[in-house]
């Protein structure tokens, strides 16, 4: 048991320190999933509360990332921990920090570019042919804007396949979402 | 009525989970391997989807239900997707006309229930919406590009095409769960998509030079009632197999 009660502060600093199952780089807190950190009384006892936004849908870290705050929040002595999961507003890149955008650029990962309210679709230009490149990514290894989009879909739900054509190489983008 | 809402669940839910484990049976034998992936990054946003619809449609019903008893211990008359969904994968084409179709009405039908006065299918809706643009983006760019491509993908997009419209009329026709569900302005009905979905459908399969099958010709109907086609016994028979052979199994 803890004497005295963390501080919000505290266990939002703990967090920053969870790395994201799938981008160990970045931390759950730069990805910008974590929502609120509150103390709730739960019958006699006190409760630390975390409120987690899940990224897509159907995304498989979900699971383990709830683990991972558990885990880190009880290495820490918190022994009473609940997570919530909130869905509304919807997790965007637009949350992501600076700081978790320039740790994807320097692990190989190009960051998001824009923001998500301009990637909606516009009915007039669906099935115009050629999906284009989104304008302004940058190669992450040589920093070309001269890229092209292999697919619209990585190796995971939040990425996207592009190759530089000028260094020739193969790189993720993280979608703007 | 809570009936109603359950049933309205229940179709939003189905569709997803059963186009879902359509995509599932290309993994590991797509034409490419960026295909590969992106058919099961679209199942699994699809399975997540099914998964927000049908654990809420337990919570309504009250009868202690949850999202795995509904999705593996229902049979094939209690699901409520559309015949569209339940279609063979049948060659390439044919998959990717079948979630094109599904995809640019999927999109369509999410940014309405985004307005539902039922906040939680509000909040559902907004957030499947960001994950169907991309969806929609993929299949009609290579609807595009295969239909005004070879002779050969041409020809294959328009056997497709012409396959799958006669399942595209049951997406706008409206039943009683409907009607009750726009009266208390939970989902606006589903005939008010049809005019902007056959225009944006149009503009594409126009840009894939292929024929716009007419728009009033005889369309199959029915799967939002439990009236499925042969082909939804088999799917779920591969789909709820572990739950059946070994009820309550967890892991």
């Amino acid at each position: 048991m803890v004497s005295v009660e963390p501080t919000t502060a505290e266990v939002w600093a703990w967090l920053a320190e969870v790395e994201d199952p799938e981008i160990p780089v970045i931390s759950i807190v730069d990805l910008g999933i974590v929502r609120e950190v509150a103390w709730a009384d739960e019958g006699d006892r006190r409760e630390c509360v975390v409120t987690i936004t899940p990224t897509y849908s159907g995304c498989p870290a979900t699971h383990v990332i709830a683990d991972s705050v558990k885990t880190a929040l009880r290495d820490r002595g918190v022994e009473h921990v609940r997570l919530e999961s909130r869905i509304a507003p919807p997790w965007t890149t637009d949350w992501m920090s600076e700081d978790g955008r320039r740790k994807l650029r320097a692990y190989g990962i190009a960051p998001p570019i824009g923001s998500a309210a301009e990637q909606f679709i516009r009915p007039e230009d669906i099935g115009r042919g050629r999906v284009c490149a989104a304008p302004g990514v940058q190669c992450p290894n040589c920093d070309s804007t001269d890229v092209a989009l292999t697919s619209q879909f990585g190796s995971t739900p939040c990425k996207a396949l592009y190759r530089c054509r000028s260094c020739l190489e193969p790189f993720d983008l993280f979608k703007c979402h | 009525m809570l009936d109603d809402k359950f049933e309205l669940l229940l179709r939003l839910g189905d569709n997803a989970l059963v186009l879902s484990q359509r995509l599932c049976g290309w993994v590991g034998k797509g034409p490419a391997l960026e295909e590969d992936m992106a058919l099961a990054n679209t199942a699994l946003d699809l399975m997540g989807q099914a998964r927000l619809w049908l654990a809420y449609a337990g919570e309504v019903e009250e009868q202690g239900r949850g999202e795995d008893q509904l999705a593996f211990l229902r049979d094939a008359h209690q699901f409520r997707n559309l015949l569209l969904v339940e279609r063979p994968n049948g060659s390439y084409a044919d998959t990717l006309m079948r979630q094109y179709l599904f995809d640019s009405w999927h999109l369509l039908l999410l940014g309405q229930l985004e307005r539902s006065a039922d906040g939680r299918i509000a909040a559902i809706a907004a957030k499947a919406r960001k994950e169907v643009t991309y969806h929609l983006r993929r299949s009609a760019d290579l609807v595009v590009r295969l239909g005004d491509g070879t002779q050969e993908s041409h020809a294959r997009m328009q056997e497709a095409l012409d396959e799958l419209w006669p399942y595209t009329g049951e997406l706008f026709v409206a039943d009683a769960v409907d009607e009750v569900m726009a009266a208390q302005g939970i989902a606006d009905s589903v005939c008010e998509l049809r005019e902007p979905w056959l225009a944006q459908v149009r503009r594409t399969l126009a840009a894939a030079t292929l024929v716009l099958p007419p728009a009033n010709a005889w369309m199959h109907k029915g799967g939002k009632q439990g009236r499925h086609s042969e082909h939804m016994g088999y799917l779920l028979a591969e789909m709820q197999f572990l739950q059946r052979a070994y009820p309550g199994q967890q892991w």
